[in-house]
């Protein structure tokens, strides 16, 4: 590591590693002995999070048994950019214009996506947020996407329908959401998935193009889509911006890209 | 109210009466149909509650076992109670569970029986109503015992998705100075074809609507209300499949406010236009009778659509919900239209573009409690220029007389809010209030104002024109066409279709009359 790689926060000087943290601590903070207590507690825990010197600038209690604090301090802590790690994400997250833009320009016509819930799975939570235009996470979701065709199947809906749905829809992909975990059933669920697909009269030999299948739910491993026999496998805190960007991604890729 | 806009009376009078040719139709397919949760709403009132060990409600049971014995076209309430007169059972639940159990004979009675069969169905939906009436006989009590807190009311969110952590949260923001608590519902719960049992602990991003959560916050707040002097108020949500046993269960357990609107679920739940419309009417009745003033969700429309660009879809749609509610019973005093400040602050003029859309709506609906929605948006993650944001939303609420603020976080779009976060907006509003909260008096719009403000009607006029004017296409064709909220509902899907039953000679619901007389029970009787 070199010198250059090394920073500290900047608050008006170089190295002066001044920072600002705000947070409320479950104590009363109402009568001036509550009150010192409660900015002991809460210089105690900027110390322990690296902050020294620290300075309560303002502490406001609320309600009888909560305090609120705005603090600032030096951190003692170095950033070393030469350790800082990328994940690098396989897509780029595309804003909602952009996605619809893209679709156009690429696809030239609607990219349709055919979504349900298998098997005896009732739970819709996970579908309609990535799928209702109301959406998910503070992002719209997918039917909000002007270019996007979006068949929103429902839930405990069967295999067999799903694929022939999918076949009539000539969907460019098919999303499928599993909650219930019981007895590894949403993994089971994804393999029958994978294989009805593949093996399906409708998709072989040639007779349709095979839609990109993609699953999610809160307990997927994300590392799990060749496992599962799908192309995509999407995990908890997923949003319908994070889905539609993969779509397009793998659908509709910016002409002359390199992947 | 003095006015500053000065619209033109009559092109305001031919605006209400486009509304009302545009929502007749839809009235008529209210009143020639009933629906699942139309008819589960019935046993809920005639006192039948609980679920079985699977957690589906006894009403989902007696209701599926009726339907499936002898359809619902005529109601559930004659087959049900004839059951009960004809097989001795001691109550409803006891029914349910041999009807569960396939035990029970459903039939259509005729004659001395049928007479038999409906009195004892009023005689039992009419203690439910008598609830209804209690409650809101002691809501009226409480705030003439305490003080009912001067307009715009503080309305405040919690969902933390478990109520025994949103029962503290609540009660903070109330002695912060919130005048309403809204309890958020899990996300989902509108797609569910069954109201939820009991107390709930886990949710998706909000809490479930069930009777007793219902129960348990309103006696946590009215121990709230007691300890600072003035009545809080308690709101939740009247939508999605089961809007109408929703809207009855708020009405026994006194919620105050009820998020119902007449298109909401339609556009932004997917859920079937002709199901929304039968049910927010059922449910429009019960808050009418329950005293619980609704709240629009116009504020959604703004969220998919450009603020600016659809200024006129908002008002179109209040007027549209003005209609309905006023048909169904619900007077001017429990319209809580809803409208939002939600124009890109990088737009030149949005301040004056939101004062102008603010003003309009209330000079439109002089009388009715207006709720204000704060910016989400246009809310980037940057919480210091949210606070700003929030500070002018709160501004423009206060010049132009809103009725019900619901308070904007500057955390808006990043989680459900801190407690430190709801704090420091209430002390935004309190700032604002006082310091600004007169100014609306001295305010006079000047001309790019009242052009706007005129604008908007205007476009509002022409699209009602396009949608209700003799030989338009109608209300189901102009959802249809994606007018509202740029989405497109067919009338023939989203979810529950399969709920919906044209009513056949001989109907019998006894509800509606029950509720009350006037228009409310034209075309209701059986």
């Amino acid at each position: 590591m070199s010198l250059s790689d090394v920073v500290r926060p900047y608050g008006d000087t170089t190295g002066d590693g001044r920072v600002q943290v705000s947070f409320t601590l479950p104590v009363p903070g109402v009568s001036p002995a509550e009150r010192a207590l409660a900015e002991g507690a809460a210089l105690q825990l900027a110390a322990k999070m690296g902050l020294s010197p620290a300075m309560v600038v303002h502490t406001k209690p609320i309600g009888p048994g909560f305090t609120y604090f705005i603090v600032y301090g030096r951190v003692s802590h170095l950033v070393d950019l030469s350790a800082v790690q990328v994940v690098p994400r396989e897509y780029e997250l595309l804003a909602p214009a952009e996605v619809n833009l893209r679709i156009r320009e690429t696809l030239g016509r609607k990219l349709v996506v055919v979504g349900a819930t298998v098997g005896t799975d009732a739970h819709t939570v996970g579908i309609d947020a990535i799928l209702n235009v109301k959406g998910h996470a503070g992002e719209k979701g997918l039917e909000y996407y002007r270019e996007i065709r979006v068949v929103n199947m429902g839930s405990q809906v069967p295999v067999p329908a799903l694929v022939a749905r999918a076949a009539a829809e000539r969907a460019d992909a098919v999303l499928v959401s599993q909650v219930v975990t019981q007895r590894d059933a949403h993994l089971a669920s994804a393999r029958e998935v994978g294989a009805a697909f593949r093996e399906a009269p409708e998709f072989t030999g040639g007779a349709g193009r095979l839609p990109l299948l993609v699953v999610g739910g809160p307990r997927f491993d994300p590392a799990s889509a060749a496992e599962l026999g799908v192309d995509k496998v999407f995990s908890r805190g997923t949003t319908p911006g994070e889905v539609a960007s993969y779509l397009v991604h793998a659908l509709a890729p910016a002409t002359g890209a390199a992947s | 109210m003095n006015t500053k806009l000065n619209l033109d009376p009559e092109k305001v009078r031919l605006a209400r009466e486009l509304a009302r040719q545009a929502g007749e139709p839809v009235t008529e397919l209210a009143k020639t149909h009933t629906t699942v949760s139309i008819e589960r709403a019935v046993l809920r009132l005639g006192g039948l509650d609980g679920a079985d060990a699977h957690g589906m409600p006894w009403v989902n049971r007696l209701t599926d076992a009726v339907r499936d014995a002898v359809g619902l076209s005529r109601g559930v309430a004659l087959p049900a109670w004839d059951a009960m007169v004809a097989g001795g059972y001691p109550d409803l639940r006891t029914l349910a569970e041999q009807a569960a159990a396939g035990q029970v004979k459903f039939r259509l009675p005729a004659g001395g029986e049928a007479v038999a069969a409906r009195e004892q169905a009023v005689r039992s939906v009419a203690r439910g109503v008598a609830t209804i009436d209690a409650q809101r006989a002691r809501r009226t009590r409480m705030i003439a015992d305490l003080a009912d807190p001067p307009q715009p009311w503080i309305y405040l969110i919690v969902a933390t998705g478990d109520i025994y952590e949103d029962i503290p949260q609540a009660q903070a923001a109330a002695r912060e100075g919130a005048d309403v608590i809204a309890v958020i519902r899990s996300t989902g719960q509108s797609l569910l074809d069954y109201v939820p049992e009991g107390a709930t602990r886990e949710g998706y991003a909000g809490t479930y609507a069930t009777r007793e959560n219902f129960r348990l916050m309103r006696a946590a707040l009215d121990e709230t209300s007691r300890e600072l002097g003035r009545y809080v108020r308690l709101t939740n949500y009247a939508s999605g499949l089961c809007m109408p046993e929703i809207a009855t269960l708020a009405g026994l357990e006194r919620l105050d406010m009820m998020l119902n609107d007449c298109m909401y679920g339609i556009i932004f739940r997917d859920i079937n236009p002709v199901r929304t419309f039968i049910d927010q009417r059922f449910s429009r009745q019960v808050h009418a009778r329950a005293g619980i003033v609704i709240n629009t969700g116009e504020d959604n429309y703004l969220t998919t659509a450009d603020a600016v660009d659809a200024a006129h879809t908002v008002v179109v749609s209040q007027l549209l919900n003005e209609y309905f509610a006023v048909e169904a019973g619900l007077e001017t005093w429990q319209l809580g239209l809803g409208h939002a400040f939600e124009i890109n602050p990088s737009v030149p003029d949005s301040f004056l573009l939101e004062l102008a859309h603010a003003q309009l709506v209330r000079e439109l609906f002089p009388g009715a409690p207006l709720k204000y929605m704060p910016p989400t948006k246009h809310m980037t993650g940057n919480v210091f220029a949210g606070y700003l944001l929030d500070a002018f939303f709160n501004l423009c609420g206060l010049m132009t007389d809103q009725s019900i603020l619901l308070v904007g976080m500057m955390t808006e779009g990043i989680h459900t809010p801190f407690l430190s976060d709801r704090d420091l907006a209430l002390e935004n509003v309190r700032y604002v209030r006082s310091a600004a909260g007169r100014l609306g008096m001295s305010f006079q719009p000047d001309s790019f104002v009242t052009g706007r403000a005129h604008q908007v009607l205007d476009e509002a006029v022409g699209l009602l024109r396009r949608i209700g004017a003799d030989g338009a296409p109608g209300l189901l064709a102009a959802i249809a066409d994606g007018t509202f909220g740029v989405t497109r509902r067919p009338p023939d899907g989203g979810r529950g279709l399969d709920g919906v039953v044209a009513r056949a000679d001989g109907y019998f619901n006894p509800v509606p009359a029950l509720l009350g007389g006037g228009k409310r029970a034209e075309g209701d009787a059986e």
